[in-house]
């Protein structure tokens, strides 16, 4: 990352992903659906969600299946809050998922000791070390053999997910870490696994786990 | 509405130079895109950003929000990134009131005030 971009992630005053935090905050205290409940009305103060974003991908025991925080998020939203689902990367989604993440920033990634997590997880390692689409690729090929090489213009990163969700330049706006897999995927040429796939969910739970120790840095800024 | 993050300092020391920051959420879309149907994305933009700063005095009189000395402006077209960030200075002489101002196409007329006093 230039420096450029790490000064702007850096300063709160700057990153432009604080406008979708400060979205999320709103909301935070907004009630919503059919039960008229803000998300404060059970969780109380939003910093009590410290370490929350550190811990997911989990799974979740009423789901029977490992869900990621923006899934965890809209499962409040539905069942709690009796309100109608938002699609992937929806703006209010990605505003309650950064001001949700900015209370763990420092915090190490680390993820929960729970069988179906592992098995999630060995299942994105496989999906990981997998070449895919027309250029034959797997991430592993380019985030650990070739990571400091240069692709275009871009160095490639080593692929840790410390920082979602992300404003990038590119995308002038902030997304999911989800919109970022997709982004490698189509990159490469395969076609890449629908938002919310479950192929997405366990690649996103070894990334947590490759990254497990590393502080989040949510909202991060990239290029 | 759009959404704004303004950074002032609170209080500031009588002729000290503060730095003022505005960012805003705003597409800044310029017209000429096309999205994935082909169709051309209409133009939206900020026009102008303006920031005015109003004397304490006057904020108390019938003085309205557009009064006041303009202390900073800018016009904006279609090059400018999404979400635009402007930082500035100013003089502090006396406590008064900032009004940030941001207008543009559909429409676009919004205005944030932000006070400053001097200590
Ligand atoms: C009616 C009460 C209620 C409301 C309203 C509610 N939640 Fe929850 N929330 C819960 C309960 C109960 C759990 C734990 C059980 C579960 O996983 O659903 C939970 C769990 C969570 C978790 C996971 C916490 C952890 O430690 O893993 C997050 C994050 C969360 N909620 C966010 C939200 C957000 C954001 C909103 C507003 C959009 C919201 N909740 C609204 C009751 C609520
Ligand atoms: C052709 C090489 C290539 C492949 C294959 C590839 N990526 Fe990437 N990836 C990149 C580049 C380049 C970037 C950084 C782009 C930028 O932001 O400048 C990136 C960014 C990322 C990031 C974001 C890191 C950050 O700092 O936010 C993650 C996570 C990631 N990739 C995961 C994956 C996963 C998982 C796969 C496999 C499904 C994959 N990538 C496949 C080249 C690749």
């Amino acid at each position: 990352m230039q420096p450029s971009t790490q000064a702007l992630q850096k300063d709160d005053t700057q990153n432009p992903a604080m406008l979708w935090v400060k979205d999320g905050e709103a909301l935070w205290n907004k009630p919503e659906g059919a039960a008229a409940k803000s998300c404060a009305s059970c969780h109380g103060e939003i910093s009590r969600m410290k370490s929350v974003a550190t811990r997911y991908p989990a799974y979740s025991s009423t789901q029977r299946k490992v869900i990621n925080l923006s899934q965890q998020v809209n499962l409040c939203r539905v069942t709690q809050q009796q309100a109608s689902q938002w699609p992937a990367d929806h703006e209010s989604l990605l505003g309650l998922e950064a001001a949700i993440a900015k209370e763990s920033r420092g915090l190490p990634i680390s993820p929960p000791t729970q069988r179906q997590l592992a098995d999630a997880q060995k299942h994105g390692e496989a999906l990981f070390n997998q070449r895919v689409g027309q250029v034959d690729l797997s991430c592993r090929d380019c985030h650990e053999t070739l990571a400091g090489k240069k692709l275009g213009g871009n160095v490639i990163p080593q692929g840790h997910a410390t920082g979602y969700p992300i404003y990038r330049l590119e995308w002038q706006s902030v997304g999911s870490l989800q919109r970022r897999l997709r982004g490698c995927m189509t990159a490469v040429r395969a076609e890449p696994y629908t938002h919310g796939a479950k192929e997405l969910i366990d690649l996103e739970a070894y990334l947590a786990k490759r990254a497990a120790g590393m502080k989040l840095e949510s909202p991060g800024v990239r290029p | 509405m759009a959404r704004t993050l303004i950074t002032v300092p609170r209080t500031a020391k009588r002729d000290e130079i503060i730095e003022i920051r505005a960012l805003v959420q705003h597409s800044m879309e310029t017209g000429y895109r096309r999205s994935s149907d082909g169709d051309l994305l209409p133009r939206d933009l900020i026009r102008r950003f303006t920031c005015r700063f109003v004397p304490r005095v006057a904020a108390n009189s019938n003085a309205a929000s557009t009064a006041g000395d303009l202390i900073f402006a800018a016009t904006f077209h279609a090059a400018i990134a999404a979400n635009p960030y402007l930082s500035f200075n100013l003089r502090a002489t006396t406590s008064g009131t900032l009004v940030f101002s941001w207008e543009g196409d559909n429409g676009l007329a919004q205005t944030e005030t932000v006070s400053l006093l001097i200590a």
